[in-house]
């Protein structure tokens, strides 16, 4: 599959799953184990995305810089520090210590 | 005629959106290093907008992943704001072209200033200027960060692997405190580091989220 035909396909199906709440009928979507259903799934494929993003180079595991920044984030998070000051942090972390040669 | 309502919505409408439009510059720019080109970039937050859903995207395309489980992997992402939609559906009232503008910004900001609010009217407010000032400002900055990603060369000298990372527990932390979610991360997130070396690329990411799917069931069976 092209690069342009997975981005359209997954515009396509993102988009229209939001298209299709406004067609549902209330009674359904509302149902308590959809909704559950719904949280757990947001919650699992984020989790998982953490640790791809994190410590996966192609199909191996790497312990780098970004574990580390990682940790930065996860603190300024605690402290409900902004997302884009989270994101920023992470980044300054993982460029400092590659400049100063303590991580890859 | 404003009431204090009205104008405390618009206040957190617009605080809301400039927060995430400046995100949006490091979507632009992550995007560009993960390999995509600049309308690609520009189209995902045009079409697509989602932020998740466009991360996972970027995410797993530098992974490898093959075509169909990026789109499973984003689409499963999306699947929240189709249950956003039938909230947001007696806010937004009837007629074909409002409803399908309507569809297009229903995420997870405009949703939940909505729904933070108590009258109607600022109920509609909320809705809909926190989407209209997202999808400008995202776009915007997306556009501004796929430029600026070109300009910096190796992604990596300037951590923006790391920021990707970063990106995704920022999605995740408000998610996780309370202690079923908080297990349900922790399982996902162990399944993904155990599949990764031996699962072929892009499978991890839905065996997580599978695994996660099936934890909520047993548990309510347990509270049954």
């Amino acid at each position: 599959m092209t690069p342009w035909t997975t981005i359209l396909i997954a515009s396509a199906v993102v988009l229209g799953t939001k298209l299709l709440g406004y067609l549902v009928p209330a009674s359904v979507a509302a149902h308590p184990r959809i909704q559950r259903i719904s949280d757990v799934l947001t919650v699992a494929l984020l989790a998982s995305l953490v640790v791809t993003q994190t410590a996966a180079i192609g199909s191996a595991i790497v312990v780098d810089a970004r574990l580390a920044a990682l940790a930065v984030g996860a603190v300024l998070l605690r402290f409900r520090a902004p997302f884009i000051v989270v994101v920023l942090a992470a980044a300054a972390a993982a460029a400092a210590l590659r400049a100063m040669g303590w991580a890859a | 005629m404003t009431s204090p309502a009205v104008r405390a919505t618009v206040s957190m409408s617009l605080g809301v959106a400039g927060a995430v439009s400046l995100y949006g510059i490091s979507f632009g720019a992550l995007a560009v290093a993960s390999g995509l080109d600049f309308w690609q970039t520009q189209v995902l937050s045009l079409f697509m907008f989602s932020g998740g859903s466009q991360f996972a995207v970027i995410g797993l395309a530098a992974t490898g992943a093959p075509g169909l489980s990026v789109i499973t992997a984003a689409g499963l992402l999306g699947v929240r704001n189709g249950l956003y939609a039938v909230r947001m559906s007696s806010v937004v009232g009837p007629g074909f072209w409002k409803r399908l503008l309507a569809g297009h910004w229903t995420i997870d900001e405009s949703t939940a200033v909505a729904i933070a609010q108590t009258e109607p009217r600022a109920q509609r407010i909320g809705f809909w200027l926190t989407g209209a000032a997202i999808f400008v400002g995202w776009n915007a900055m997306t556009a501004a960060g796929a430029i600026l990603g070109d300009a910096l060369g190796d992604p990596r000298t300037w951590g923006l692997d790391a920021a990707a990372a970063a990106a995704f527990l920022g999605l995740l932390w408000p998610r996780i405190q309370s202690r079923q979610p908080a297990a349900v991360a922790a399982v996902a997130a162990a399944i993904t580091v155990l599949t990764l070396p031996t699962a072929p690329a892009g499978l991890p990411v839905l065996i997580a989220a599978a695994a996660g799917v099936v934890m909520a069931l047993l548990a309510e069976r347990r509270h049954a």
